[in-house]
């Protein structure tokens, strides 16, 4: 899976799409890429720059906020999605796990798992079997599961909420900033789990973050998105050496370049950081 | 004291049936955050066509089950032609379309059938209940009775299909979060589909019911005006509170009427539970059962 790069089907292909909210803002300008079969593919990008914009593009999301995309197109296992509804899209395998943790507050965190397997007709004792292979996963959760999943902790409701996607037997994960909000070490704790989830189960991810120090060293496959443009991609380990990467997403200036007086330095600071 | 619980109890019976009609909000409102301006001619569409059907010598059982399948295809329709393409618009333009829809269903349901009184009998005699009469000497109907049975029958099962099981939780779901029940699969159209096919089964029910003590007429459409201080009291989104609720204001009002009534001159059944919701409106604005927004950051 190291070789992206061979001709071979990806699991899913974002063709150059332009995606227009309330018909006038014009929010991505031609986003591309690939996420291989059993890929851990990661999109970086600052505020604003269009992550979630592109998974929501992807899951079909977009239309509850009137965004459209408006140009370009989405293949999942080498066909366009066009007219896939968000549940035809879970059937299929494609399940989107929101950033900013929505759990269903209302609903135990055991309720919250269940309602991932909505989509789902083979019977509850496959069911079953899934809510133990997540709790397998995220034991912390187990503990929890009689809880309203409105009250649990962010850590929890996050493992919640990507559990709950699991329910669905999806092979595509799309998870969108998974670290937001947490601490370190329970970010790590989840980056941990995402490796083992798709070298146990499976499951392919394509994570937007921002937090590319981690997002990098757990993703086999960069993007970085600027401005709604695909700006540079690569092997993780390019990327993370990579200058401007280092420099704007990974806070590690590089040295004796501090000067402000550097034109083209500040040009390009500011090109990263609109 | 003998004759106070009677009072009591036939409150509380009449209460179920507020508690049903107000089931028909609660469902639709969890469901899409919608107040459904048009339950009551809801009510009036489902008695009309079960009362007209009877008269056209349709078997009571028959005319029944046509007028389910009525209710349900108009709540299909209804998902389809007017909820489905204002999806994502804000939720006062979805309760204008429902006030819209509401005179819609009025003028449809009196178009197609007529606007005269038509009497329904189904078969309950609205006597006292021997028995009880007898050892007791409390006068409770025997139709009072059995509507609040149905009713409370009804709610019961609504609750808990609406409660447990995999469409319970996706109401729920969809209830809290629209987009992440989206994200998870379940389609909104499905349940929005559901709980108006659920509302028209409260509507038949409790237009039947009201019938035959009201008669089916265009005012039968307002016994959803009777559901209003349901809801507030017990909470727009609570199923529990709609049913303890509905006993509040039943009972609640006919003591008012017998014990209040000599005092401040009578007609209080007519205004108390609207009283009792506003006092309730300035302590809990939730309502009883009502769920507080669940905030945290
Ligand atoms: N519903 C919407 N209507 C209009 N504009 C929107 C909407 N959602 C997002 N945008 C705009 O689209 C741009 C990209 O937003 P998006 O949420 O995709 O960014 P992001 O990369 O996920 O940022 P973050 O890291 O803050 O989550 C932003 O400028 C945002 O203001
Ligand atoms: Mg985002």
């Amino acid at each position: 899976m190291t070789e992206t790069s061979v001709p071979e089907r990806p699991l899913l292909r974002v063709n150059n799409i332009e995606v227009i909210y309330d018909h006038v803002i014009l929010v991505l300008k031609g986003v591309s890429l690939e996420v291989p079969e059993g890929g851990v593919i990661t999109l970086l990008g600052a505020n604003g720059a269009g992550k979630t914009t592109t998974l929501k593009a992807i899951s079909n999301l977009l239309q509850s906020e009137r965004g459209e995309i408006t140009k370009g197109s989405i293949e999942y296992q080498g066909q366009p999605i066009g007219k896939w509804s968000a549940p035809d899209l879970v059937k299929r395998g494609i399940c989107q796990v929101m950033e900013g943790r929505h759990c269903f507050g209302h609903l135990t965190v055991e309720e919250n798992l269940l309602t991932g397997a909505y989509t789902r007709r083979d019977g509850r004792a496959e069911i079953q079997r899934d809510l133990d292979m997540v709790y397998s996963y995220f034991p912390r959760i187990l503990e929890r599961r009689r809880a309203s999943a409105g009250y649990v902790s962010g850590g929890e409701q996050q493992m919640t909420v990507i559990g709950r996607a699991l329910m669905a037997r999806p092979k595509l994960i799309l998870l969108d900033e998974p670290s937001m909000g947490l601490a370190p070490q329970l970010v790590e704790e989840i980056f941990e789990i995402v490796r083992r989830l798709n070298a146990q189960e499976g499951v392919s991810f394509l994570i937007a973050e921002q937090n590319a120090t981690i997002a990098l060293r757990y993703g086999s496959h960069g993007y970085v998105l600027e401005n709604g443009r695909v700006v540079m991609d690569g092997e993780a380990s390019v990327l993370s050496q990579n200058e401007d990467v280092k420099e704007f997403y990974l806070g590690l200036g590089a040295s004796g370049r501090k000067s402000y007086r550097d034109v083209k330095f500040y040009r390009r600071r500011k090109r990263w950081l609109t | 004291m003998l004759f106070a619980l009677e009072v009591a109890i036939s409150g509380l019976l009449s209460g179920i049936m507020y508690s049903l009609v107000a089931l028909g909000f609660v469902l639709i409102f969890k469901a899409s955050g919608v107040f459904n301006f048009a339950q009551g001619a809801m009510v009036l569409c489902a008695a009309l066509t079960f009362v007209r059907l009877l008269e056209l010598g349709v078997p009571f059982w028959i005319a029944a089950g046509i007028t389910l399948i009525v209710m349900m295809v108009l709540a299909v329709v209804i998902e389809r032609i007017v909820l489905r393409p204002l999806v994502n618009q804000p939720l006062i333009i979805l309760f204008m379309a429902t006030i819209g829809l509401n005179f819609f269903l009025e003028g449809l349901a009196q178009g197609v059938w007529d606007a005269q009184v038509h009497g329904l009998q189904l078969g309950i005699d609205d006597l006292p209940w021997e028995p009880l009469a007898n050892s007791t000497g409390m006068l409770i109907s025997i139709f009072d009775l059995s509507a609040a049975l149905i009713c409370g029958v009804l709610v019961a099962s609504l609750g808990v299909f609406f409660h447990k099981g995999r469409i319970g939780r996706a109401l729920r779901a969809v209830a809290d979060d629209h987009q992440a029940a989206m994200a998870v699969g379940i389609p909104l159209q499905h349940i929005w589909a559901i709980v108006w096919a659920a509302a028209g089964i409260v509507a038949l029910v409790a237009g039947a019911l009201w019938g035959q003590r009201l008669g089916v007429q265009f005012s039968i459409s307002l016994v959803a005006l009777k559901a209003l201080p349901v809801l507030i009291l017990g909470g727009l989104n609570s199923i529990s509170g709609v049913i303890v609720g509905g006993l509040l204001i039943g009972a609640g009002e006919k003591l008012a009427e017998v014990y209040l009534g000599p005092i401040i001159g009578g007609g209080i059944e007519n205004w108390f539970a609207y009283l009792l919701a506003m006092v309730f409106l300035l302590f809990k604005p939730y309502g009883l059962f009502g769920e507080e927004i669940i905030e945290r950051v």
